[in-house]
């Protein structure tokens, strides 16, 4: 398609604004999404269709999205006029994924100006659109992406059989072809070794739980994705309803094992949050794994009352900034990854200056109610 | 830890695969994990993404590997190596083999949410039949000749007419 290439970076929040957002609980919970999948009743499926017919599918549907008053004025475009940095920006803010983010010509992407709606189009189904809100608000983000499903189904001919719900490539999304999933930050669950009895038993009430960048990825900086596994044989008000009461619980947990751990091991919790800090503060080199780990210790810290809670923000706006791709874009792509971490050091270091060194007597102060039980 | 397969056996190989986007965890006694191939790159990435047994249970459906989609040309060979299908269609092409692994992996195996607008009144319409139906199929049972005509006259009426709906 010959259109001509947006910018990306003029178009994308600022990580500084992005830091900004908030929503109900979000000290815990990151941020939640509803995706919903989506077929062409006449098409083959994105990786089984040949390239002109993954482009017809492309040229249908783009015009459909755009065409919705959530998406006016929303970046569109095609993925091969997306450079590969451009790709990995978009994952590393969790717009794409990171199969979106290999394709390339027949694929397609629009979202919008606030980035609480992104439509991927032949992913590895023809569609997969998201509503993505900050804090826990899956309710809302339901109701967002079922209204603009609703308006795009009557510019669509969807893929939907009155046994098996709406069609899609991979028979595990099949019915609803719902995920509503939401991102927790849990470093208490995990310095107080509870991490491991959680997820199992998350799992067997049919939860998946998954790392930072969704599936196959590992939980850096604390951050696990909790996320419905089943769609056939329950309706999405329901699927909706069973995540959000058992992250209400997870929720709970975390509050209190932050409590139990300020009560009898303050002097660990400490320790943790007080290397964090030095480290971040004083490398002269250091890894984006190893800064994810450590800037999820001090957003505890200021949860727990031991940095200024205007910090919060510089925390998760660095979170976003000293991933890879975002340095490779401030600085250069050329970068190495031993460059890269020395540029990293140099940031954490200069935006942490004028941040004082955890305060130890003020802990707690910042904590949440400890939680009825 | 035991084997997953034989749930015998200890498992002594631990493997996670990603496929696509996928990941999935096996955990398999020596044996199993042979009769499985997993040293032989032709272990069914299908197994891997959607439960063991997934690409035989395929395989055991009617027409065998050979079977391919009327439409799209997919195979029961092209599942078992990427674990997706072709297209809609397929899910009718493979329907017998998929009935098995729905249920494994799904709470149900009938759709509970949301319908399509333009499809509601006929899917709430075909609901309303297979309702009929029963009912009238126990009414015969029973020998309620009565309410069995009743439920028949019912059917006829919510029966869309040149519609080819059957009503036996």
């Amino acid at each position: 398609m010959g259109t001509t290439p947006m910018k990306l970076d003029e178009f994308l929040i600022s990580p500084a604004e992005t830091a900004r957002r908030h929503g109900p609980h979000d000290r815990i919970v990151m941020s939640s999404r509803v995706r919903l999948a989506r077929n062409l009743k006449d098409a083959a499926f994105p990786g089984w269709a040949k390239k002109p017919e993954r482009l017809k599918v492309l040229e249908t549907i783009r015009p459909a999205v755009e065409s919705l008053p959530e998406l006016k004025d929303a970046f569109s475009d095609v993925m091969d006029n997306l450079t590969a940095l451009d790709k990995q920006i978009l994952v590393e803010r969790h717009l794409i994924s990171r199969e979106h983010a290999a394709k390339g010509s027949g694929s397609g992407l629009v979202f919008n100006r606030e980035e609480s709606f992104c439509v991927m189009i032949n992913e590895e189904d023809h569609l997969r659109m998201q509503a993505l809100r900050p804090g826990l608000q899956l309710r809302q983000a339901w109701s967002a992406i079922d209204h603009l499903d609703t308006e795009l189904e009557k510019k669509l001919d969807y893929a939907f059989n009155n046994e098996l719900g709406y069609l899609t490539a991979c028979p595990t999304n099949l019915g609803t072809a719902v995920r509503v999933s939401a991102m927790l930050h849990l470093p208490g669950l995990v310095l107080a070794e509870q991490i491991n009895p959680i997820i199992q038993s998350v799992n067997k009430l049919g939860l998946a739980v998954r790392g930072l960048y969704g599936e196959g990825t590992e939980a850096l900086g604390n951050v696990f994705q909790v996320s419905n596994q089943m769609t056939l044989g329950e309706g999405e008000s329901a699927i909706v309803e069973r995540l959000d009461k058992v992250l209400s619980q997870i929720i709970e947990h975390e509050e209190n094992a932050r409590q139990t751990l300020l009560e009898k091991k303050p002097k660990v919790v400490f320790n943790h949050i007080g290397r964090a800090y030095g480290i971040l503060a004083n490398a002269h080199s250091i890894s984006s794994k190893e800064t994810m780990n450590l800037l999820s210790l001090m957003r505890l810290g200021v949860d727990l009352g031991l940095f200024p809670a205007e910090e919060r923000s510089a925390v998760d706006e660095l979170f976003i900034v000293t991933q890879p791709a975002h340095l490779q874009k401030q600085f250069s792509d050329k970068l190495s990854a031993e460059e890269r971490d020395l540029l990293r050091a140099d940031m954490l270091r200069d935006r942490l200056k004028h941040v004082s060194r955890p305060n130890a007597k003020k802990g707690g102060s910042g904590l949440d109610k400890p939680a009825n039980l | 830890m035991l084997c997953s397969i034989c749930k015998e056996k200890p498992a002594t190989v631990h493997i996670t695969q990603i496929v696509g986007d996928k990941a999935q965890k096996l955990d398999l006694c020596e044996e199993c994990a042979k009769a499985k191939g997993v040293n032989d790159p032709s272990f069914a990435p299908a197994d891997l993404m959607l439960g063991l047994g997934a690409s035989q249970e395929i395989e055991q459906s009617a027409g065998g590997v050979e079977t391919k989609c009327p439409r799209c040309g997919f195979s029961q060979a092209d599942f078992k190596k990427s674990g997706r299908l072709g297209c809609s269609e397929c899910y009718k092409t493979f329907a017998e083999g998929l009935e098995g692994l729905l249920k494994s992996m799904h709470k149900g195996t009938h759709h509970a949410g949301k319908v399509p607008e333009a499809l509601r009144a006929t899917r709430e319409q075909s609901d309303r039949l297979k309702l009929l139906q029963k009912k009238l199929a126990k009414a015969i049972e029973d020998e309620n000749f009565e309410q069995a005509a009743q439920l028949r006259d019912e059917i006829k009426q919510v029966t869309p007419r040149g519609t080819g709906l059957s009503v036996t």
